[in-house]
């Protein structure tokens, strides 16, 4: 049983697809880059060669400034699966980007405590975070955000 | 388009036989079970049947499991509102003369299956959500409650979440049935434990295993069954997104759409009303549907909620089984929303049962806040 509790099984990570795999390409490189429909000027996610505004196929990928607020969030205190047993409780935020579309992510560079409350005091609708990355394996590395002065 | 209103009744709707915990029991004996129940609760037998309708697993594993050759099937299979959603289909069939009965089915070893379950690898939650740990409903719906408590007031929203959890669980100390029935203060539920912030336990609904059924034909052929037909009168359904990070606004359900529809077309309105099964997989689920049903304005949820009784003997009868929250939730509720439903306006409902109960309303949400069902039932 101990040997079971020390090691959590690996979080789930993405499969890259033909639509997406630009985009965990660059984010291997430590960069967010999104979808932009050419037709209409709106910025997307997640990222599909044809565009849901539009549905055009006259799309382009941009580089993103990393930067945004915070729509909303939640803390996860019982970990949904065994894999986020060592992260929890942890920070699940969905960010509106700069460029002006919403990406789910974590709020990380938040002090952990058991109670959530304590945590919530730090955490604010609204807020400025940035992107970071965190490397899950050798080939996958996903954006998270982290408040703006941490 | 051929007359929708009262072109249809549910004649017959039942249970499994054992809910709550049944681990030995798989999902598809829940549906068999079921279906049999509501069959013989209907006076008809299985070769009566020409069109099935289910979710999660579709019709083919379904049909050939009751032994069953359909002319006519919808696997529909949009969350735990699809159950609700199946009536306007077989109306519409029935309607149209392409069917004579239709028999709707769920069942889910919703506790005992726990954690067995694979997704697509590369569905778009799977890829985008579940890295972060956006895994099940409790992280989805509490992110989007958060939000609420956010624009419009933590204290206020926090009241209503408790009010509906305590008033939820009187109903289910009425029922039989029902898989918690001890008594629920407001320091309990203050107290019960966090599972994702800023969701108590008591927020959540319970796991169980349970299936549900219920059988829907002509009006005239209604007539001449042993039960009191329960009419159809009104219905719509829709969706807006499907992962929680692309809802267009998560304090705004699709409720505010499919209403209309349903309304319209039976031509009554929220005064007509002597019972809401409203789907309560979360307390947050139930303050977001009742606002974009249109029985308040949005935001006003928990001041209506203060306003009104919804316990047993109050003046806004809500969710009478004791609900997903107390009652029973295998996973996709909405199936035994309609079941209760025809239970109330039916009579035989036993020690729960309304004084008065006419019509009825029942309102699905299914997947991450995704989709909706508006169905409204009558009783001469």
């Amino acid at each position: 049983m101990s040997q079971q509790q020390s090691t959590p099984p690996p979080k789930p990570t993405p499969i890259p697809q033909q639509d997406n795999e630009f985009y965990w390409e660059k984010a291997k490189a430590h960069e967010l880059w999104l979808r932009k429909c050419s037709d209409c000027n709106e910025v997307y996610f997640y990222p599909r060669d044809i565009s849901p505004c539009c549905f055009s196929r006259n799309t382009e990928w941009i580089k993103a400034s990393g930067k945004g607020t915070l729509y909303t969030w939640g803390i996860t205190v019982r970990p949904p699966t065994p894999a986020f047993r060592e992260d929890a409780p942890f920070v699940l935020a969905i960010v509106d980007l700069e460029e002006g579309c919403r990406i789910p992510t974590n709020l990380v560079g938040i002090p952990k405590d058991p109670d959530p409350e304590k945590m919530a005091a730090h955490i604010t609708h609204g807020m400025a975070v940035e992107v970071a990355f965190e490397d899950r394996t050798d080939a996958i590395s996903v954006p998270v955000f982290k408040p703006v002065d941490s | 388009m051929a007359e929708l209103k009262n072109a249809a009744a549910i004649v017959g709707a039942a249970l499994s036989d054992e809910m709550g915990k049944v681990p030995h029991k798989s999902s598809m004996q829940h549906h068999a079970e079921a279906a049999h129940n509501a069959l013989k609760d209907a006076g008809l037998t299985k070769d009566d049947v020409d069109a099935v309708f289910t979710a999660g697993p579709g019709t083919l594993q379904l049909a050939e499991y009751l032994g069953i050759h359909p002319r006519f099937t919808d696997s529909t299979s949009v969350g735990g509102s699809s159950f609700v959603i199946h009536i306007g289909h077989a109306v519409s069939a029935i309607a149209n003369g392409l069917i004579d009965v239709a028999l709707v089915t769920h069942g889910q070893a919703g506790q005992s299956s726990r954690g067995r379950a694979g997704g697509d690898p590369t569905a778009m939650g799977t890829q985008y959500e579940s890295p972060y740990g956006f895994i099940g409903a409790p992280q989805n719906y509490a992110l989007a409650g958060n939000r609420y408590m956010h624009e419009f007031g933590q204290e206020r929203t926090r009241d209503a979440w408790a009010e509906i959890a305590m008033s939820t669980r009187k109903w289910a100390q009425l029922n039989p049935r029902a898989y918690q029935r001890g008594d629920m203060t407001r320091e309990d539920y203050d107290a019960s434990r966090w599972i994702t912030y800023p969701f108590h336990l008591f927020d959540c609904c319970v796991v169980t295993d349970a299936g549900g059924a219920f059988v829907i034909t002509s009006l005239d052929r209604a007539r001449d069954l042993p039960k009191k037909p329960v009419k159809v009168l009104g219905f719509g359904e829709g969706h807006d997104h499907g992962i929680i990070s692309q809802m267009p606004s998560v304090t705004s359900l699709i409720a505010r759409e499919t209403h209309k529809q349903a309304f319209d077309m039976a031509g009554i309105t929220h005064d007509d009303l002597d019972l809401r099964m409203i789907y309560d997989s979360f307390t947050y689920t139930v303050l977001l549907t009742l606002e974009d049903l249109g029985f308040c304005g949005k935001g006003e949820g928990p001041d209506f909620i203060k306003s009104k009784t919804l316990g047993p003997g109050g003046d806004f009868a809500m969710n009478t089984s004791g609900g997903g929250l107390s009652y029973t939730h295998s996973g996709m509720y909405g199936m035994f929303l309609v079941v209760e439903a025809v239970t109330q306006l039916r009579g035989e409902a036993g020690d729960r049962q309304l004084d008065v109960c006419n019509t009825a309303l029942v309102h699905g949400t299914g997947g991450s806040l995704s989709s909706g069902g508006t169905t409204l039932l009558g009783i001469d």
